[in-house]
């Protein structure tokens, strides 16, 4: 893989006495697209502030290429922000907005190394017009950014950092304020600009789908520290903890007890599991994917339930199936009436078990089940609330 | 970043120490001491004899304030319901006849309201007092109307009615109309849409107006004096007096100086409560 | 619920605005008038218009009052525009008491603003002559000050909004983007509050301009303005030499209201047209 740029070494920081981030260790490797995961208020966007340089660690190190860069303001590092609602100046057309970042660069003099000059106008125009191609928004340098879509905005908010040519650019929820149809395609579309460009992409969101679709590293946070950093699979299927397991798709945990390796106790009834390493009769949370269970009649079941709730989502039903008082939900293609028993089977590679954490018993059960979605769709609030609190 | 630019502020915190707050502290040495510098209470205890400038003060400055919410309010709510361009000359209008002098204007009243000004010559001329003569009996040459308080509340009124109509229309133009047809939309007609959401969302204009027309009504001394023919002493007056009139006593001044400042801070505690002070941000 | 005033509403509206402009249209009326009185028509004449510029009292308060109102406005809207920049960047603790000294001008009684300035700077003058021996008088220093004075709360006041307004990632943007502190503050945040800016130097302005209560105490007897000069007239007659200078002061602003408002609702058809 390639070589490590950027490091944070025991980076806390606290706005008044609260703690927002908690000796946090993270290095960022050169050309990958990470995403930094979380709830608001996880210090997300405090992390990327300190990258940033707009904001400085109350203790603790950022390392650059292994240089310590915590004092070193934002207009010199090699990094470039796409901020939250683009931030672009209101007042400059599309060109100026992304020529500015251009227009505030000196450099040394080519014939005369001493002297500082400014980049030469035919060069600026040059390079603003080929970022914009990369984009896809020649013929719109003349608009104001009022004038544009949410969608072309954020097209000039990443040229207008690109154009720069930073090692690192920093995304702040940059797809947060687009609709749902167009949020998809800018995904699509920032992938091809980062692999278009080659360098490093460090991204914000809340949004655990984006980060699945774009990313090649996922860090999980949440209340300043890092749940788990993996690649997105490995996110997904090997949740470190409850929280990871819940933030990360849809999750069943179920407390049960590992009886030796690969088998796992739950409802007094032993399952077999892929997993290993745990102590005997270790108490453990069990993690089990509403896709992973198969649905069959009630003699064949692993477990008997009754539906209590059944939602069509067009490809599949979700189905919420009530097992002594513990609510799971289930996806399946079967469509089983409300108020019906049915079994249902699991397949060793279907369990995943966790250790015990400070989450336990927290997540995973569905018996609020519609609120769960609405809570991870919102987007709006959540942002508002991040943004205040950040601004103190 | 952020730090750095609270620094520009740094020039204007010294110069409200020096020229705000320092002034302030004067008062209240002032008011607490006597001539020969020792601490005393007796500034206070003067003003007693006053007690019926203090009454007149608030009894001319509270029914100039009532008139003002009459017609302003009324006024702001229906220039809300204009065109936008309409609006916008409206405002001008309103703020304009500050630029001409505010003596002067309340000069110009003198020449109306005088014995022989020019509303007698005209109530003459229609026949309005031969009219009055004939009903009551009565052999009047004009009506008498300078000198009165009714002439130094209508000074008031002219003179502070933008200080009214300003805070509330700016609070009015504000409101969210999606509110308003929610309001219709549930079953609300126009009188109860007004009772129920326009005015209680308005109230942090109203107060705001209150106050913006109380504060300085309370405290003239040029428009009693015109007007008032110096019949009407207010508290504008006797502080005046103490300065630059013969009673020259600056500690009384400043006793009564710190009365009315004590009554300004109640408005604004009260305007704070109810509404956020922000609303005053919309005078202009 | 827009529209639709009823004729009685409008007619409500119009007789406020009689009420108002009334006395305004008499001053103006008589300032043309022949005789001296502002109540007896003798016929058109402009007399006292010709009398006024050699009238070396109103002239000289003119002055001054054009002199403080300008200089006063222009110091107020600079300090005034910082002071709101900063107030913005403090956090909330330390901006809301400051808010609220800064709010005392505005809301505290004209002649309590006077009084207390009067005596501040003759107690600051009496310390100053006990140290230095050099004995300082009220005088055109001391209004000037007043004027500022009175002046930065309303600018602060309406600069204030428009920096709540931005978008506050704007000043990250530019500092990202290569710009030092003061560039971010020149490029970025400058053109983002002018308008701000612009009314509050015009109300600025008008208060100066207006004001007669603060100046009164704070003048002393070297330097007075048109107002007190009006107000020292009104004692005995106020000669219609006032009215031509008002009438000539008023007319001017008018003039230049209107051209302002009517170049920028030229400006923002123009720009409705582009939209389309």
């Amino acid at each position: 893989m390639s070589k490590e740029l950027i490091r944070l070494q025991n980076v806390c920081m606290a706005f008044d006495d609260e703690l927002v981030l908690d000796h946090l260790n993270l290095y960022f490797n050169d050309k990958e697209f990470l995403t930094l995961l979380g709830p608001s208020g996880c210090g997300k966007t405090t992390t990327l502030r300190i990258i940033g340089g707009f904001a400085t660690p109350t203790s603790g190190d950022v390392l650059f290429d292994g240089v310590r860069i915590n004092d070193v303001p934002p207009y010199q590092r090699q990094i470039n922000t796409v901020f939250q609602k683009y931030a672009l100046f209101p007042r400059l057309d599309v060109f100026e907005n992304v020529a500015f970042g251009l227009r505030m660069q000196k450099r040394p003099d080519p014939n005369n190394p001493k002297k500082m000059v400014k980049i030469p106008e035919k060069e600026i125009e040059q390079r603003v017009m080929e970022m914009l191609e990369v984009v896809s928004l020649k013929g719109f340098e003349r608009r104001k950014p009022e004038a544009l879509s949410g969608g072309q905005q954020q097209r000039v908010a990443i040229a207008r950092a690109l154009v720069n040519r930073p090692k690192v650019l920093l995304l702040d929820e940059p797809l947060a304020a687009l609709d749902l149809k167009l949020r998809k395609d800018m995904q699509i579309e920032l992938k091809r600009i980062q692999q278009q460009v080659g360098i490093t992409f460090i991204y914000v969101t809340h949004d655990q789908e984006e980060a699945l679709t774009m990313s090649d590293t996922v860090v999980v946070m949440d209340q300043g520290t890092i749940q788990q950093i993996g690649t997105p699979e490995d996110i997904y299927n090997e949740p470190k903890n409850a929280f990871v397991a819940d933030f990360i798709g849809e999750s069943n945990i179920i407390d049960g007890i590992m009886v030796k390796d690969k088998v796992v106790k739950m409802y007094g009834k032993e399952f077999p599991c892929l997993d290993g390493g745990f102590a005997e009769n270790e108490p453990v949370d069990v993690v089990i994917r509403p896709e992973d269970i198969d649905i069959v009649p009630v003699e064949q079941g692993q477990l008997i339930g009754t539906v209590t709730s059944v939602t069509f989502k067009g490809m599949q039903y979700d189905i919420i199936v009530d097992f002594r008082g513990f609510k799971w939900l289930i996806q399946t293609t079967d469509h089983c009436p409300e108020g019906s028993r049915i079994g249902i089977k699991i397949d060793p590679d279907g369990f995943h078990i966790m250790k015990k954490s400070q989450y336990s018993g927290m997540f995973g059960d569905y018996s609020s089940f519609s609120e769960e979605y609405d809570e991870l769709d919102d987007a709006s609030l959540t942002l508002d609330e991040e943004e205040s609190g950040d601004a103190e | 970043m952020r730090n750095k630019l609270s620094r520009f502020a740094i020039p204007y915190v010294v110069w409200m120490a020096l020229f705000v707050v320092a002034p302030i502290i004067m008062v209240v040495i002032y008011a607490f001491t006597s001539a020969n510098g020792g601490f005393t209470l007796a500034n206070f205890a003067r003003m007693g004899t006053y007690g019926v400038v203090f009454v007149r003060s608030f009894k001319l400055a509270l029914i100039a304030t009532a008139i003002c919410l009459l017609i302003g309010y009324p006024v702001s709510y229906m220039l809300s319901k204009e065109g936008d361009r309409f609006q916008r000359i409206a405002m001008v209008l309103i703020m304009l006849p500050m630029w001409m002098n505010f003596l002067l204007r309340t000069y110009s009243w003198m020449s109306i309201l005088e014995n022989n000004g020019l509303l007698n010559q005209f109530f003459q001329k229609i026949g309005v007092i031969a009219a009055y003569n004939s009903i009551f009996g009565t052999n009047i040459k004009y009506f008498h109307m300078i000198g009165t308080p009714g002439a130094v509340v209508l000074g008031m009124v002219y003179n502070y009615l933008p200080f009214m109509i300003l805070p509330i229309y700016s609070v009015i133009i504000k409101l969210d109309h999606s509110l308003l047809e929610a309001a219709r939309d549930l079953g609300a007609n126009t009188f109860n849409v007004f009772r129920r959401v326009i005015l209680p969302l308005s109230l942090p204009g109203v107060l705001s107006g209150i106050t913006m027309v109380f504060v300085p009504a309370v405290s003239t001394f040029a428009i009693s004096q015109m007007l008032g023919g110096g019949t009407q002493m207010l508290l504008g007056d006797l502080i005046e007096q103490q300065y630059m009139g013969g009673a020259y006593n600056p500690h009384l001044g400043a006793a009564i100086s710190l009365v009315m400042m004590i009554i300004v801070v109640v408005c604004m505690w009260v305007m704070n409560r109810f509404g956020e002070g922000e609303e005053q941000a919309v005078m202009l | 619920m827009r529209k639709n005033n009823s004729l009685f509403n409008r007619f409500f509206m119009v007789l406020t605005f009689v009420f108002l402009y009334a006395p305004i249209a008499l001053l103006i009326i008589f300032s043309f008038n022949a005789g001296s009185s502002n109540t007896v028509w003798k016929g058109f004449s402009l007399e006292w218009y010709g009398k006024l510029f050699s009238n070396r009292i109103i002239m000289q308060s003119v002055y001054t009052t054009l002199l403080v109102s300008v200089l006063a406005t222009v110091i107020a809207t600079v300090a005034g525009t910082f002071a709101a920049i900063g107030f913005f960047a403090m956090r909330r603790k330390i901006r809301d008491p400051l808010m609220t000294v800064n709010n005392i001008p505005m809301m505290n009684a004209d002649i309590v603003t006077g009084v207390s300035l009067c005596l501040f700077f003759v107690a600051f003058f009496g310390l100053f002559q006990k140290v230095t021996g050099t004995r300082l008088t009220l005088g055109f220093g001391t209004l000037l000050i007043a004027h500022i004075g009175f002046n930065i709360p309303y600018v602060i006041l309406s600069v204030g909004p428009k920096l709540r307004q931005m978008d506050k990632n704007l000043i990250d943007a530019a500092m990202d983007l290569g710009c030092i502190w003061m560039q971010a503050f020149w490029k970025v945040i400058l053109p983002e509050i002018k308008p701000g800016i612009v009314s509050g130097a015009l109300t600025a302005f008008t208060m100066s301009i207006d004001d007669f209560v603060i100046s009164y105490f704070t003048a002393g007897s070297s330097a007075s303005t048109l107002a007190m000069t009006i107000y020292g007239m009104t004692k005995k007659r106020v000669s219609p030499q006032i009215n031509a200078i008002s009438t000539l002061l008023f007319v001017t602003v008018l003039v230049l209201l209107a051209i302002v408002n009517i170049r920028e609702a030229r400006q923002e058809r123009l720009a409705a047209k582009k939209h389309i």
